[in-house]
């Protein structure tokens, strides 16, 4: 279906681990993925960033071979999807976006199942099973069912799991959604220590905190297109003003106040329904400029750019609603 | 990387049969894995059934039906009329019900399915896979049912073992076609349906308790074309010694073209369901 990725002298790059061309998905008349383009490169952690229904899913069930693309290219690790899908799928680590962990069995039993189903004898298994567990600080719970776990441990057990062929992409669909702040923290902790160990990812998030915590380069997704691509700090450079200053007036206020502030000097303003977000280089001065136009907030905040911005200044929605 | 693109592997049809059972086996032992935590309810089952059935069929109603004279029954024993269709009848049952809720529940509910289509496997090798695990199970129950059958006294002859096989064919007439329907299933309503309406009549009325020659005539033709009918025949002539090759080979052959469609069925269903 597709030619190997190449470079203008036809030689693949080896470091290219994957490479989408116009890559299309179709369900009838419906495009969730529209012709996007992309390269994952070895080592790098490579992020989807978009809203619920821009893409993402789809694009990574295509990524792990379980999903025919409808158009355009795709060529994973040098192998075509469609025809050599159980070879490239030995050299995946897929954490899907819900558990798929059997739970009525035992941790321990989770992975020697998943690792059967690489081929794995049961020696590697068992050695990678300790490896793997304490790594997400799991071993204690070897011998238990999954069933009463927590969803973070589940989570977590999801990550060692996929790790258990020693894969060389790790595709991570949403792999924090529905856990709580504290059980998120510690999945982040582990997938940061997978990446200064040098394992590629590629993962999709809505979540721009976790984009900006993990990805070294990502796109921004909207309605099955790429909108922006970039490293965190160059998209945020790129489409957003280093502070923005978040005013929140009194409800009955609110329109009117938003009208007023606009004759403040800013770069770019954005009225949402509950705050007002000035674009500025300097929030401090662009709160002393608003306060000299009369205006007085309930409350005032001066912050950093985050992807949220960017997000909101490429489609004019907010990623997390 | 690069030695990586130089071996790519060679197109899948080549090591096309090869890798369909390396990959179907790897599916039938996570089977085992869970088996092992319930196959002693299953041997308790298996060996409850028959006991019941032959004890308050064959032995106590067949009291009723001997008194009356045999001879629409080929001049043997209830018991023995009963068991050798019986046999065939409950692999169907059983291989129904293995292959409706387990599939249903590890496609829509467990998952285990999209979690195996995640690995090297392809969706026909996880349904061989399962396939060869219901298999196992058929083997199971179909052994245990004989040896209750000896213990009755309800054997003849040392034919009754060619009956295993034959009853396994039929439970796998079922199992494919059932198999292929259950994992396109969102909801588990028509099960109950299946069971009421399809298996429950077919149990009744595939000549298992009494011969097709007693249903009214506008039926007889709709009892030959089921495939338990075809089960519960050539079980019953090879337990009686009254098999016959010709019709003994119609009725395996039809079981077959059953359990083939199915599996040709199957195979689609299961791509269609897991490669969206």
């Amino acid at each position: 279906m597709t030619d190997p990725p190449g470079n203008v002298t036809g030689v693949p790059d080896p470091d290219v681990l994957i490479h989408a061309n116009g890559l299309t998905k179709r369900f009838g008349d419906f495009v969730a993925v529209d012709g996007i383009d992309f390269e994952l490169h070895r080592g790098e952690a490579f992020g989807f960033l978009g809203p619920n229904g821009a893409g993402k899913s789809s694009t990574m069930r295509m990524i792990g071979c379980v999903s025919p693309p409808s158009g355009g290219d795709l060529s994973i690790l040098g192998m075509d999807p469609v025809a050599d899908g159980p070879a490239i799928r030995a050299r995946l680590g897929v954490v899907p976006q819900e558990d798929t962990l059997d739970v009525e069995l035992t941790v321990r039993e989770n992975l020697l199942v998943y690792g059967r189903y690489f081929g794995l004898s049961k020696a590697v298994i068992s050695e990678r099973t300790e490896r793997l567990l304490d790594f997400v600080q799991l071993a204690e719970r070897a011998g238990d069912e999954v069933e009463p776990l927590s969803g973070g441990m589940k989570r977590r057990l999801t990550i060692a799991r996929s790790l258990i062929n020693d894969p060389e992409i790790m595709i991570l669909d949403e792999p924090t959604t529905g856990l709580d702040p504290q059980a998120r923290h510690v999945v982040w902790d582990r997938l940061f220590r997978l990446k200064q160990q040098g394992v590629t990812l590629i993962l999709t998030t809505h979540y721009m905190d976790e984009a900006e915590q993990l990805c070294d380069r990502l796109v921004v997704m909207d309605g099955g297109k790429i909108v922006a691509e970039g490293s965190p700090r160059e998209l945020i450079d790129t489409y957003s003003t280093p502070e923005v200053l978040e005013l929140r007036f009194q409800i009955s206020e609110h329109d009117l106040a938003a009208e007023k502030v606009a004759d403040a000097p800013a770069e770019r303003m954005e009225v949402l329904a509950d705050r007002v977000l000035l674009y500025v280089r300097d929030g401090d001065a662009a709160l002393a400029a608003v306060r000299g136009l009369g205006l007085e907030p309930m409350t005032s905040l001066v912050r950093r750019s985050t992807l949220e911005d960017v997000f909101l200044r490429l489609t004019g929605r907010r990623l997390e609603d | 990387m690069v030695a990586a693109v130089k071996r790519a592997p060679a197109p899948m049809a080549r090591v096309g049969a090869k890798a369909a059972l390396t990959y179907g086996l790897r599916e039938f032992r996570s089977w085992l894995v869970n088996y092992r935590r319930t196959w002693r309810g299953t041997v308790y089952s298996s060996l409850l059934g028959p006991v019941l059935y032959l004890g308050a069929m064959g032995l106590g109603l067949g009291t009723l039906v001997n008194r009356h004279g045999t001879g629409s029954l080929g001049g043997v024993s209830y018991l023995q009329f009963l068991a050798p269709g019986l046999l065939a009848a409950q692999a169907m049952q059983s291989a129904t019900e293995e292959s409706s809720w387990p599939v249903f529940g590890s496609v829509k509910w467990r998952r285990t399915y999209q979690a195996a289509a995640a690995t090297p496997l392809r969706p026909a090798d996880i349904f061989h896979g399962h396939l060869l695990f219901t298999t196992m199970r058929l083997v199971m129950n179909c052994t245990v049912f004989v040896a209750v059958m000896a213990a009755f006294g309800a054997v003849r002859s040392a034919w009754v073992l060619a009956a295993i096989p034959v009853a396994i064919l039929t439970g796998l007439a079922f199992a494919t076609p059932m198999e292929a329907f259950a994992v396109t299933r969102e909801k588990p309503n028509s099960f109950a349906m299946i069971f009421r309406f399809g298996i429950i009549p077919l149990f009744l009325f595939s000549g298992t308790f009494f011969p097709i020659s007693q249903l009214p005539g506008a039926l007889q033709p709709v009892a030959y074309v089921t495939p338990l009918w075809n089960g519960v025949a050539l079980s019953r002539s090879l337990c009686l010694g009254t098999a016959t090759l010709g019709p003994a080979l119609a009725h395996v052959a039809y079981l077959v073209a059953f359990a083939i469609a199915g599996l040709i069925a199957g195979q689609r269903c299961y791509r269609r369901r897991l490669y969206v």
